[in-house]
């Protein structure tokens, strides 16, 4: 099926751009009317995705995060793309408080917080991306 | 984001305004765990009636806090909590530690 809309976005991985990113997020979502709840539930999601991107896949090193958005008839679908380190094993990246990075101050509640915002989470990777 | 401190007592009252993000934690985890170097506080009442959005961010900032705040046998507690961040502080357990109120008077009176 292809998409009736799609916006494709790329940005530095510097944290400033996280508020940016959701907020082309929600002006994208905002063209099928959703109510203030399910916008703030896209943002929040999205900015898990992007802050992942910046804090993990490129720890914290300087490359690009890509945001496509798109729209269907009854669905949207936003992917959030980076080429960094990548995910060893998904399945435990995605429980709830796992964190590889506790030094920081995270919780290992991006994921959680994704799949309970959104309708469904798809998460892709492979070890090994284009930072050393 | 910016954040305004006072002292009531030994209680350290901070009132966030704007957006807790991974972009914003830093600057507010600084200027918390500075106030709590210098004064003689140990509880802390964060509000959170101004913040407009909050991620998992807001977790790591709060949970570090919590853990400082408990090496000085203190206590911590949440004011103005607005639905949507309630969701994300139930998903992540933190109301088993520390208790939320509608007002920071409220969480005054009960600390
Ligand atoms: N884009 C990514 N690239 C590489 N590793 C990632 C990426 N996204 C997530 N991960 C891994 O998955 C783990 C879990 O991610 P999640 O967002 O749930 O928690 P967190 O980022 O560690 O903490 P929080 O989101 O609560 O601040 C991360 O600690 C990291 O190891
Ligand atoms: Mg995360």
């Amino acid at each position: 099926m292809n998409p009736i809309n799609e916006v494709k976005l790329e940005f530095v991985s510097k944290s400033s751009n996280e508020a940016f990113a959701r907020v082309v997020a929600a002006a994208f979502v905002s063209q099928i009317d959703p109510n203030i709840e399910e916008l703030a539930d896209v943002k929040t999601a999205v900015s898990e995705a992007v802050t992942n991107a910046i804090i993990h896949g490129y720890e914290n090193k300087t490359g690009l995060v890509k945001m496509i958005c798109k729209l269907y008839e009854d669905a949207v679908e936003i992917s959030v793309i980076d080429e960094g380190k990548g995910i060893e094993d998904i399945e435990k990246a995605r429980q709830p408080m796992f964190t590889s990075r506790p030094d920081m101050e995270r919780s290992g509640m991006g994921f959680t917080v994704m799949e309970n915002f959104m309708d469904r989470v798809e998460v892709v990777s492979e070890v090994g991306g284009v930072l050393p | 984001m910016n954040i305004r401190l006072t002292n009531r007592g030994n209680t350290l009252v901070a009132v966030l305004n704007g957006e807790l993000d991974h972009h914003t934690a830093e600057y507010i985890r600084q200027k918390l765990d500075a106030e709590m170097l210098k004064s003689t506080t140990k509880n802390m009442v964060l509000d959170f009636s101004k913040v407009t959005f909050m991620d998992s961010s807001g977790i790591g900032v709060i949970m570090g806090r919590y853990k400082n705040i408990q090496k000085l046998n203190g206590k911590m507690s949440l004011a103005g909590v607005n639905e949507q961040i309630k969701r994300i502080f139930e998903m992540s357990g933190l109301f088993k530690v520390m208790p939320a109120y509608d007002s920071i008077d409220e969480a005054i009176n009960k600390m």
